[in-house]
């Protein structure tokens, strides 16, 4: 484990080089750390979901010719109860927002959110509309942010690599451990009812802060 | 296909006591229309279906059209008798009239088996609050039902002998007809980098210093 005992009598961890060193000479040295992250990064089940056009894109990155299997998440499934990722593939629209967040709350933890797209990211050419979430990330703890509109499934799958990336670096224990090894986080994010109007809360506010304004010559 | 003024001319043959008028179309499509009155609505859909020779057996598109009330100024010429043997002295006067406003709904019919169309059908509802009502022509051709039930939810058109009117694209507990001319939608601007246009008059109404652009940074 990363945080095994140093005392004087016990030598260090062994550096990354000295480690590779012995991988040449066919010993395979590990941390349970290392190995389950290793594991759970290269099967990531996206949810079978897709909102708008980004979600064509996402198609596209699911078949033959981009292949989305190469990084081990072929498995789009149609039930958020077996996906580890979702993917907000398009325009969420205030009357869709409170079904994708109730969508993320039946995932099981660990879980993970790609927001693909412009719209996904801040609400896009729909921003200042009076029908469009201005950005997912209102309810839901975003992790990959893919700007593009849409996207290009390569950028799609640039995301999912970086998304790996993300996983592999997660430590088991510690403040910076996920979600799913710790009790002190919720894992239910704030589901939205709709108003009059507009979506209530229109943020959650354990999740996203409103920008604040700073002004240079007060600074 | 006959001509639009044919067409016209048989329909009240066939309906005498029907407000059937010809809508020109400036534009080059000259693409004119049929303005029918509420009350023959129906009756004028089912004979265009059913007519062999129009067949019109398709109903493409259903859209609303928002007229807001609006004040128009008008020259009125009054003329005097002047000096006698002299001309009359004519005065102009300018005065303003209120012209309500009024909803209308479109629709576009085609006919697949006759391979013609389109045929273009309006009608105009009584005022822009409460005399709202229009016969529905879903039971004519069963397409218009989702794009009456848009018609309703957007526009506030009250569409009469629809079999499920609700609203479509916005929530049930939505309140208001976002395409009206005179639909206010929440205030909820978000500052944006490159603001024009109509957003442009929300940012300066938000930031009153981004009279010059650039010149407020939200923190990340």
């Amino acid at each position: 484990m990363s945080d095994a005992p140093t005392a004087a009598s016990v030598p260090g961890p062994i550096s990354a080089e000295e480690r590779d060193e012995l991988r040449r000479h066919g010993i395979l040295l590990t941390s349970v750390q290392e190995l389950y992250n290793w594991g759970r990064s290269h099967s990531v089940w996206p949810l079978n979901f897709g909102l708008a056009c980004c979600a064509i894109e996402m198609i596209a990155a699911s078949m033959a010719k981009f292949d989305i299997a190469r990084f081990g998440s072929e498995v789009f499934r149609p039930s958020p109860r077996q996906a580890d990722l979702i993917i907000v593939s398009g325009t969420v629209t205030k009357k869709m927002a409170p079904h994708v967040v109730r969508l993320w709350n039946q995932m099981p933890e660990p879980k993970y959110c790609i927001a693909m797209g412009a719209c996904a990211i801040s609400g896009g050419p729909f921003k200042q509309g009076y029908n469009v979430l201005k950005g997912i990330d209102r309810y839901i703890p975003v992790d990959i942010y893919i700007p593009g509109c849409p996207p290009r499934p390569e950028a799609l799958l640039h995301g999912l690599v970086e998304l790996q990336e993300k996983i592999r670096q997660q430590p088991l224990r510690g403040p910076d451990a996920p979600r799913h090894l710790r009790s002190d986080l919720p894992c239910d994010a704030t589901v939205p009812e709709l108003g009059a109007t507009d979506i209530e809360p229109p943020f959650s506010p354990d999740v996203w802060k409103p920008p604040t304004l700073v002004r240079p010559d007060k600074a | 296909m006959e001509t639009p003024e044919a067409l016209r001319d048989r329909l009240l043959a066939r309906f005498p006591g029907a407000s059937i008028e010809l809508v020109p179309n400036g534009s080059p499509s000259a693409q004119v229309s049929f303005r029918i009155g509420p009350a023959a609505l129906r009756e004028v859909a089912c004979f265009l279906r059913d007519d062999a020779e129009l067949a019109l057996d398709q109903c493409s598109n259903v859209t609303g059209l928002d007229v807001p009330d609006r004040e128009v100024v008008e020259t009125v010429k009054e003329s005097q008798p002047g000096a006698p043997g002299g001309p009359p002295v004519v005065t102009e006067r300018k005065q303003t009239r209120l012209q309500p406003g009024h909803l209308e709904v479109v629709y576009h019919l085609y006919s697949v088996a006759r391979r013609q169309g389109p045929v273009i059908l309006r009608a105009r509802t009584g005022n822009r609050t409460d005399a709202v009502t229009l016969p529905s022509l879903t039971p004519v051709w069963r397409s218009c039902e989702f794009q009456e039930r848009e018609v309703f939810d957007l526009f506030g058109v009250v569409f009469e002998g629809h079999p499920d009117l609700r609203r479509i694209l916005m929530w049930d507990a939505f309140v208001g007809h976002p395409m009206r001319k005179d639909y206010v939608e929440p205030d909820d601007y978000e500052w944006e980098p490159t603001p024009h246009g109509d957003v442009l008059a929300k940012a300066r109404r938000h930031y009153p210093s981004a009279a010059a652009p650039g010149a407020v940074q939200p923190s990340p």
